[in-house]
């Protein structure tokens, strides 16, 4: 449990890095000219002044100069990274290591080395200079020509909004030509008129607050609703308070709305991979009736052979994904043939025994994977196409790897009901089920049906493994974690019936997710399996029995 | 013979059983000789440690009876047995909490350790009465019981059989571990209880104490034996086996077939209840990890290597591979699993009457009824 490696986190992480590298580059890539290093450094010295009043007009002159740098100076500042050289009067920004301290200048960036504490001092700035110089940040920032820039500024805005910056907001208002940016705008042009004077400005405000789903809106109107210890509303105008308990309603409205939407979908989404991992069983369980302790096995060397494969082509993790599937099918299907051959065929019609000898089988490639592998979990990197997510609104996002895989489950879904019920393999698989003596006499090799069965199911349960090396941990141990689960669903759902395992798997997942807020992730689990141990009590052969005279051979 | 003069009548013809019950009164004598008469300083000493890993296998042994007598002769196959287990061991462990007292971490007299890091503030009312070995001991019985009455009166009622029963009993272990895992239920969550100090105000450390459980392990896994084969034997015994063999015929020659396999399945339930109790002390922790479904499935594996439906192999399977799991896990742990694996595969494939078949099959067939592979019937199958 312990080193457990997130991929999509270091991916995550990785992609930052990335966005943060271009966007620095853009910042220090502009070459500086003569005259703009000229007024730069001018400026920069003026910072040594003492009184901070002075300094104030410094950083104000500063802030004039047409300059990309500028930013940069001002954080430095902002985050005390700013000093001087004590022997030359270099302004220079410095960049703590360990005890030593690497300085760069701070007008045009180059590196000046490794110097000594003493070497160096430290610009001071008081609380109002902070001040200041967040403005001017805030200013230059939020009419930066670069998007992300912008974004970036006016969501640390948010985060404050100073009443100083309004004219700054909406002038950037006026000239800002993307929505989202604008609705963003927006929203902290009204986060700063709330608090002003005039009712009518105020209730305006309250309504574009109302709107917005962005958690400071809520923020705020729950400040402006707010009752002193005597239930009194510390807001002394009641038109405010109205309008403001009004959206605050609305929002809370959307956000449940929402937040039942998001249930929805991770429910969903629980639900495609139950139905992932049930239906390979749903076939080797259902039509053939054999217990295949080693279903969630086949379901680990799929995640393995995903893991392999962007071994052997890291450099096309995107391909690597597409390239596991078939391979994946194949190597969970070719253990399948095996162990059907080895060990199945001798068992059939003993189904305890084959319980037994299954898990016998589950425990030997757990322990292969770890002795030929490694007993830690694997990293299997998420490809760039299925990382990040879509985002609906401020309150609702989905993950696309989710959305993915929930519609991957159903074509695999929709092509295991096509080879049962439009190929000639699936007819023969559906006779043997049906009447074993009667489709041997037929002329159906049975033998060589059972085999291909059980290639398929667990072809299936490997696809269903790449598909789980993008959601979880790839570990020896990944398949335990599945197997009962699956079985759940092939048992609730109705032995012999592929769509009652659609059905199941969804309800279940749905089931659960809507019962982990209130009963908490585990209490859920415990909760959905009582009730399918009950529930299996009052209808022994599932939501949807077979009808007919097979049902009552098992 | 004159041996049968020490056994009860139905006995006489269990040869099986009266070697296992000679052996073990044998090996108690020598154990507790060899550990308390021979100083430390001789070969021929038996470490307390060895006494206490015996003592551990003698438990585990019991548990096997107990699954084998509801597997082998009523062919219910519970993958949850280890949870009856569990839960006798989580009483036991209740009340070797209760007997810390105020020598714990925290020194706190009223609430065990863990409860004053979880910043409990008052006992939960499940934990009273644990302070008294009398109620205690009850609650092993009846909580392990309780379980298996309205499971097996649920189960069986709705006529799940075969496999389905198989898989209903693992997640019922499965969702007990995830609850007990959970610190809000008051079990200690993931670390379980441990930490114990004595029992009836006798050290858990000492060779003595040690001593005793040891041979009340072994009395109590003659006691098992002798009460389970009694049960085999009787009226009930037989009509269990015809449950087995043919339980619809069984049903309809008016038996009412789901108040015999209660029964059984409760009985059983006490036996694993019983022997998790004595396992606790001597092992000194338990943990959610005892209602882990891979345990429920090795145990199944201790009956059918030693022989299902035939109470003694079930003895033996428990002993040979506790002894090697022991063995290996010190030796090769990477072997372990890979021969725990294969021993699942060749003992289903190849001896599906398990060792002790192999020297029955020698003799002549005596016992027709103890045979497990009639269990081909239309209820199994």
């Amino acid at each position: 449990m312990t080193n457990r490696i997130n991929p999509q986190t270091n991916y995550l992480q990785l992609i930052a890095f990335i966005i943060l590298f271009f966007f620095s580059c853009n910042l220090f890539a502009n070459e500086i000219s003569p005259e703009e290093n000229k007024l730069l450094n001018d400026a920069v010295s003026n910072l040594l002044v003492k009184s901070f009043k002075n300094k104030t007009q410094a950083v104000k002159e500063l802030a004039a100069i047409d300059s990309p740098q500028t930013i940069v100076i001002l954080e430095a500042l902002l985050k005390t990274r700013l000093y001087y050289v004590r022997s030359n009067k270099n302004v220079v920004i410095i960049n703590k290591k360990e005890q030593q301290y690497e300085i760069k200048s701070a007008v045009d960036n180059t590196a000046l080395g490794v110097v000594k504490k003493k070497a160096i001092k430290k610009i001071t700035t008081n609380n109002k200079l902070r001040k200041t110089i967040r403005t001017i940040l805030a200013q230059k920032k939020i009419l930066n020509p670069d998007l992300t820039v912008r974004e970036a500024a006016i969501k640390e805005i948010l985060k404050k909004a100073e009443p100083a910056l309004l004219p700054t907001l909406q002038d950037a208002r006026n000239k800002e030509t993307v929505g989202s940016q604008q609705e963003l705008l927006d929203l902290s042009i009204a986060l700063i008129q709330v608090d002003n004077a005039n009712t009518e400005t105020r209730l305006a405000a309250i309504k574009v607050l109302g709107a917005s789903l962005y958690p400071v809106s809520k923020g705020k109107l729950q400040q402006l609703t707010a009752t002193d210890g005597k239930g009194k509303t510390i807001e002394k105008n009641q038109d405010v308070v109205d309008a403001a308990q009004a959206a605050l309603k609305k929002i809370n409205g959307k956000l449940k709305f929402f937040g039942n939407v998001e249930t929805l979908f991770f429910g969903l989404s629980l639900g495609s991979v139950l139905l992932l991992s049930a239906i390979g069983l749903a076939i080797t369980f259902g039509v053939m009736g054999v217990i295949n302790m080693a279903h969630g096995e086949m379901m680990m060397l799929g995640a393995y052979t995903t893991y392999l494969i962007q071994q052997v082509m890291p450099n096309s993790i995107g391909l690597s994904l597409i390239v596991a599937i078939p391979a994946a099918f194949m190597v969970s299907g070719l253990f399948g043939i095996a162990i059907e051959r080895g060990v199945i065929r001798h068992l059939y019609g003993r189904p305890l025994e084959t319980l037994l000898a299954t898990f016998g089988i589950s425990l030997l490639l757990q322990q292969m994977v770890r002795t030929l592998i490694s007993a830690q979990n694997v990293a299997v990197v998420t490809p760039s196409w299925l990382s990040g997510s879509l985002v609906i609104n401020p309150a609702f996002a989905i993950t696309y790897n989710r959305i993915y895989i929930f519609f991957f489950a159903l074509i695999v879904f929709a092509l295991l009901l096509a080879i049962l019920k439009k190929t000639t393999l699936g007819l023969q698989v559906r006779a043997v089920a049906q009447n074993r003596g009667m489709a041997t006499a037929m002329g159906i090799k049975t033998q060589w049906v059972d085999s291909l069965t059980f290639a398929l199911g667990s072809g299936v349960a490997g696809v269903a493994g790449v598909a789980l090396s993008q959601l979880t941990n790839v570990g020896p141990n990944l398949g335990q974690a599945y197997i009962i689960d699956s079985f759940m669903v092939v048992v609730f759902g109705g032995v012999e019936n592929i769509w009652g395992t659609l059905v199941a798997a969804i309800t279940l997942g749905v089931a659960n997710k809507f019962l982990e807020p209130w009963a908490g992730a585990v209490m859920a689990k415990i909760i959905v399996l009582i009730f399918l141990i009950l529930f299996i009590q009052k209808r022994p052969n599932g939501l949807f029995p077979q009808k007919g005279r097979s049902s009552g051979g098992h | 013979m004159i041996i049968n003069r020490f056994f009860p009548q139905f006995m006489h013809n269990d040869t099986g059983g009266k070697l296992l019950l000679s052996l073990l009164a044998m090996m108690v004598v020598i154990v507790v000789v060899f550990n308390m008469m021979i100083p430390e300083s001789s070969p021929l000493h038996i470490s307390t440690y060895m006494v206490t890993l015996i003592g551990k296998y003698l438990c585990l042994a019991l548990l096997a009876i107990a699954l084998d007598l509801v597997w082998g002769y009523c062919g219910i196959l519970s993958l949850g047995h280890a949870a009856f287990f569990a839960l006798g061991g989580y009483a036991m462990g209740m009340y070797l909490m209760r007997q810390i007292g105020d020598r714990g971490v925290y020194g706190n007299p009223d609430l065990p350790d863990f409860m004053v890091f979880l910043n409990w503030q008052e006992l939960p009312w499940y934990w009273y009465g644990f302070d008294n070995f009398g109620f205690a001991m009850l609650m092993v019985l009846i909580i392990p019981g309780i379980l298996a009455y309205v499971f097996g009166w649920l189960a069986f009622r709705s006529r799940v059989t075969g496999v389905y029963l198989s898989i209903m009993t693992q997640a019922l272990t499965y969702a007990l571990m995830l609850a007990f895992f959970r610190n809000e239920m008051g079990f200690g969550g993931n670390n379980g209880l441990t930490d114990f100090k004595d029992i009836l105000g006798f050290s858990l450390q000492s060779d003595a104490t040690r001593i005793v459980i040891f041979t009340l392990s072994a009395i109590a896994l003659a006691a098992g034996y002798i009460a389970s084969r009694y049960i085999v034997e009787s009226k009930l015994g037989r009509t269990v086996i015809a449950i087995r063999d043919a339980e619809h015929r069984t049903r309809f020659i008016g038996y009412k077939v789901e108040d015999y396999k209660l029964w059984v399945f409760v009985f059983s339930a006490l036996l694993a209840g019983i022997a998790g109790a004595l396992y606790v002390p001597q092992v000194g922790i338990i943990n959610p990890g005892e209602f882990s479904p891979l345990n429920s499935i090795e145990l199944a594996i201790w009956v059918a290597i030693g022989g299902r439906g035939t109470l003694f192999g079930a003895v033996v399977g428990a002993l040979l591979v506790n002894y090697a799991k022991t063995y290996f896990t010190g030796v090769l742990p990477e072997f372990w699993l890979f021969a725990l694996g294969t021993l699942f595969i060749v003992s289903t494939l190849y001896l599906p009457k398990g060792l002790v078949g192999i020297f029955q099959n020698r003799k002549k067939e005596g016992h027709p009824t103890n045979n497990p592979d009639n269990v081909k019937s239309e209820g199994a199958a």
